[in-house]
């Protein structure tokens, strides 16, 4: 695999990847979106009663508004930066302790190994999003729920994904040739996972945490639409929620409907993008012209 | 040329195309194997002889592509076929003996219906009995017991395997067999007992094989003429005692040389040097970089591939200059 | 084929114990939360007035009883798991005195229904396209078909819903908006009127997880059919002048089913989830809606009963396709495991 140079190199890549390049422009779009675009709309906008309510898009609120008044556009901008934000809380977390016990396990195995791994077997039976309901509809106060909370109650299911192909990896890796050379030099099994083998899973880790992430983003929308969690702060979940307690279909709010359709769509597209970019990345396919 | 001969190389050319050029792994290449002859193919890896048993089953894939010459067997010019027409050729007229058996067999298959699925999709028309019937012939034929019928691949040994590849390809009959490498895989005394098996039935069926291999002593024992090939080009055809007796060209001196000898136990000879690129082999005489007897015409001429002695052919200025 | 009984105890060993992770954390989540449902009820009944504050500590004690939060700990785990494992899951909060396990009953089939069709649906549609994609023999013009499979493969089914929903249900009027029967129609499960409009009320909610699914089994089936193009029987079957059909579907196809069902297995917990989302987008009388509703009035043992279920069903159904693997690829034997 051919490493250009900086920048240049780096464009070169993204031609002969277009799934990763194009994810990450989708990313960047939606970040921005998120982001910047909120220095130029306030966010007092996105509760009920902010504006008129039930207005088709127009020039004034160029995203139309809903059923209690709330205006969409600050609505979907703040909201995106909600769910992402959850969402990538709550996969850094689960990265953080997946890499940690994957990398345990599967370097140094024993009973813990044994204990972890029929953990995240029985959880990878257990479908995480039940868990979620389970967990979640059982705090206290779920109504005022911080992103900080929900994200950790998030990542007590995004940690078994990445645990376990981090595992699969380091237990393959642990065998190999160089691995060998560095026990024989002398190092101990922590140096050899931080120089030897973290490096060498850096693609692996990535495609974890783009999981994780969506993951996490998945599960926030999940859990909101039902209803458990914050429905008054502006968030993709809660959008749903709301236009569906209010019938924006009966009612024909198109823009309603389309609108966080769109939004989530271009999340997940850009993640499903993402990953088919990193996977050729870390396993590049034999080139066609040889 | 004899007209009887039942195959007919004539001047094949099978390229590679790379990004950086056209690899020549099959060069102007010429031959003839009459019926029931059997002729070893030798050479190093790169040499083009696994080629030259894929061009023969029209089966080169993209980027290859046979760019020139013809392949006549028994008067049809293989090279303009359809794909539907050498299909219907291979397994009936030409089969082949594949390199590692156990891998070459349907692992979810069981061998009865491998062996009988060639011969279903040519056309032969069979009941449920006949194919029974022939199951078992076939499978006596190679020595293996009627149970192995129903079994799967990976129920049976390598050389088992070996076998029953050997027994697809006699199903049909066919007049020519191309076996490459049919015994690396194997250890020597599975390696002799399938060699036994395959020169019994060339007997037995009158048919041509080809036999391609590195293995100059197990060609030494087997077949009746012997072709070397040294980066895609031909180098000498004859007949096999002769060849070991008397060999024309250096290359296959040297090869023959090579051969470990008894009395001379950790005395190894090989022979100096690496085999050339494909993508730019050397001007004139492909073989001159490393050749002992080379000499300046042979770094400017391309030797022509000519009969010296009746059935020998050899390209070598030390013969045809 | 002989089954090793060493084989079926181990699997079924491992299906008893995520049974039993899943009831304890079922169990512990509640108890573990500082969340008193039983208050919560009780303030419920006091703020709609239909209960007086000293008729309340009699009604809460009764209450407590009842559902045995009296006892300690210990005993109220065993009780709970003694009767997870004759099925007896208590009663709904909501609405008393209806048994969850009943409600379970009443719901599950619906869910089975549209879930069951449109999961074996998109399988067979779903490998079918993949492994044509995938085999470099067939035409170019498949491979277009991917990039929309894939994007509708990332998306949540009940956002893929909530499209249909509008386009086809409220603008086209082609298909119901919601319910799982229309109201004007007689509930008579003979009646070929009431089936056809049990279809009709299906279509949509089947149709926003085919199109998901869909568009994974092609994936992994494409990616399959490349491996298994460039393998040596591939090769040697060509040389055999085998038809391409028959090199296709007996040489090719058949050598991935074994992947491709493992990958069935594993979807089985995803499959499941989505679906109750779909339910609630189209108030579909299924076992998921009906966890939504559940969640929305706290009725929390409607809420553990239904999810336990679930797992309960994905385990078994992942056992059960188990189980299958060594007629899918004759070189699995069950003692290899």
């Amino acid at each position: 695999m051919q490493r250009g140079q900086g920048f240049r190199g780096f464009l070169n890549y993204i031609r002969r990847n277009p799934a990763f390049g194009g994810g990450l422009l989708l990313l960047l779009l939606l970040l921005l979106f998120a982001t910047v675009a909120g220095l130029f709309v306030p966010k007092d906008g996105a509760y009920p009663l902010a504006t008129m309510p039930k207005q088709a898009p127009s020039a004034e609120h160029p995203f139309g508004t809903d059923s209690v008044g709330r205006d969409l556009l600050p609505t979907l901008i703040y909201g995106t930066r909600m769910t992402l934000s959850i969402g990538m809380i709550a996969g850094c977390i689960g990265l953080g302790v997946g890499t940690v016990l994957g990398f345990m396990t599967g370097y140094f195995g024993g009973l813990f190994d044994t204990i972890v791994k029929f953990l995240v077997d029985v959880l990878m039976t257990i479908p995480s999003f039940l868990l979620l309901i389970t967990i979640a509809s059982s705090v206290p106060n779920p109504e005022n729920m911080s992103i900080l909370q929900m994200a950790l109650i998030l990542s007590l299911v995004s940690w078994v994904q990445p645990t376990r192909a981090i595992r699969a990896q380091v237990l393959s890796m642990r065998e190999r040739a160089f691995v060998m050379m560095a026990k024989l030099s002398g190092m101990s099994g922590m140096e050899i996972i931080i120089k030897e083998l973290m490096p060498n899973l850096m693609p692996y880790l990535a495609i974890s945490l783009a999981g994780a992430v969506n993951g996490g983003v998945l599960g926030s929308l999940g859990l909101q639409t039902l209803g458990i969690g914050n429905l008054r702060e502006p968030s993709l979940g809660m959008t749903i929620y709301w236009l569906r307690y209010y019938n924006a279909f009966l009612q024909g709010y198109w823009w309603w409907i389309i609108e966080p359709v769109i939004v989530i769509a271009a999340i997940f597209i850009a993640f499903l993008l993402l990953s088919i970019g990193l996977d050729e990345f870390a396993n590049p396919r034999t080139r066609r012209t040889v | 040329m004899s007209a009887t001969a039942l195959l007919q190389i004539k001047n094949l050319k099978v390229y590679y195309y790379v990004e950086r050029g056209a690899v020549k792994a099959v060069d102007d290449v010429s031959f003839n194997l009459e019926l029931g002859v059997k002729m070893g193919l030798v050479g190093e890896s790169g040499s083009g002889k696994s080629t030259m048993a894929l061009a023969l089953m029209r089966m080169i894939k993209p980027p290859g592509k046979i760019v020139g010459g013809q392949m006549i067997l028994d008067g049809t010019d293989l090279v303009k076929l359809s794909e539907e027409q050498m299909r219907q050729i291979k397994l009936s007229r030409i089969a082949m003996i594949p390199q590692g058996a156990m891998n070459s067999l349907n692992p979810v298959m069981r061998i009865d219906k491998q062996l009988v699925d060639g011969m279903l999709d040519h056309n032969v028309m069979m009941t449920k009995e006949e194919r029974e019937k022939r199951v078992n012939e076939l499978l006596q034929m190679v020595d293996l017991a009627p149970k192995v019928a129903k079994m799967y691949p990976h129920e049976l040994s390598g050389g088992m395997q070996q076998r029953v590849t050997v027994a697809q390809s006699i199903s049909m009959e066919p007049d020519l067999i191309i076996a490459d490498e049919p015994t690396s895989a194997l250890d020597v005394v599975i390696q002799r007992q399938v060699m036994e098996t395959i020169n019994r039935l060339q007997q037995k069926l009158g048919l041509s094989v080809i036999l391609i291999g590195h293995d100059m002593g197990l060609m030494a024992q087997t077949v009746d003429r012997l072709a070397v090939m040294y980066a895609g080009r031909m180098m000498e055809i004859g007949e096999t005692r002769a060849m070991f007796h008397h060999p024309l060209h250096p290359y296959t001196e040297l090869l023959i040389k090579s051969l470990p000898v008894l009395e001379n136990k950790g005395v190894f000879s090989g022979i100096p040097g690496i085999t050339p690129s494909l993508l730019n082999p050397p001007e004139g005489c492909v073989f001159h970089t490393r050749c002992p007897k080379a000499w300046d015409l042979c770094e400017k001429t391309i030797p022509q591939f000519t009969e010296v002695q009746p059935g020998r052919w050899v390209a070598c200025h030390l013969h045809t200059a | 084929m002989r089954i090793p009984l060493s084989y079926i105890l181990k699997r079924m060993g491992f299906l008893v114990a995520v049974l039993f992770t899943a009831a304890t954390i079922n169990f512990l989540i509640p108890k573990l939360a500082p969340r008193d449902p039983v208050q919560e009820l009780i303030n419920q009944k006091i703020a709609s007035g239909g209960l007086t504050s000293e008729g309340a500590a009699e009604f809460r004690d009764s209450l407590r009883k009842l559902y045995g939060l009296d006892r300690p700990l210990w005993q109220q785990y065993l009780t709970y798991i003694w009767n997870t494992m004759r099925f007896d899951l208590g009663y709904s909060i909501t609405n008393y005195p209806l048994r969850v396990d009943f409600i379970i009953g009443q719901t599950v089939f619906w869910t089975l229904g549209f879930v069951g069709v449109s999961t074996i649906l998109a399988f067979l549609i779903g490998t079918v396209v993949g492994a044509l994609v995938g085999w470099s023999k067939t035409s170019k013009w498949f491979s277009w078909l991917m990039p929309p499979l894939a994007a509708f493969s990332a998306v949540p089914a009940f956002i893929i819903a909530l499209v249909l929903i509008y386009f086809l249900a409220f603008k086209l009027k082609a298909f119901p908006l919601r319910g799982g029967f229309s109201a004007t129609i007689v509930k008579d499960w003979s009646s070929m009127e009431f089936l056809l409009d049990v279809a009709h009320h299906a279509i949509l909610p089947g149709l926003s997880m085919l199109l998901v699914s869909i568009g994974g089994w092609s994936l992994g089936m494409r990616s399959m059919m490349v491996t298994v193009e460039g393998a040596d029987y591939i090769t040697f079957a060509e040389a055999k002048g085998l038809k391409g059909s028959r090199i296709f579907f007996r040489y090719a196809l058949r050598n991935t089913l074994l992947p491709q069902v493992t990958s069935l297995a594993m979807s089985l917990g995803l499959i499941v989830s989505g679906s109750a989302l779909v339910e609630t987008m189209f108030s579909y009388p299924g076992i998921g809606n009906r966890l939504g509703g559940a969640i929305a009035a706290l009725d929390y043992p409607v809420i553990y009963g239904i999810v336990f279920f679930m797992v309960v069903g994905i385990a078994v159904a992942t056992l059960l396709v188990d189980l299958l693997y060594p007629f899918l690829d004759p070189r699995i034997s069950y003692s290899g495991g």
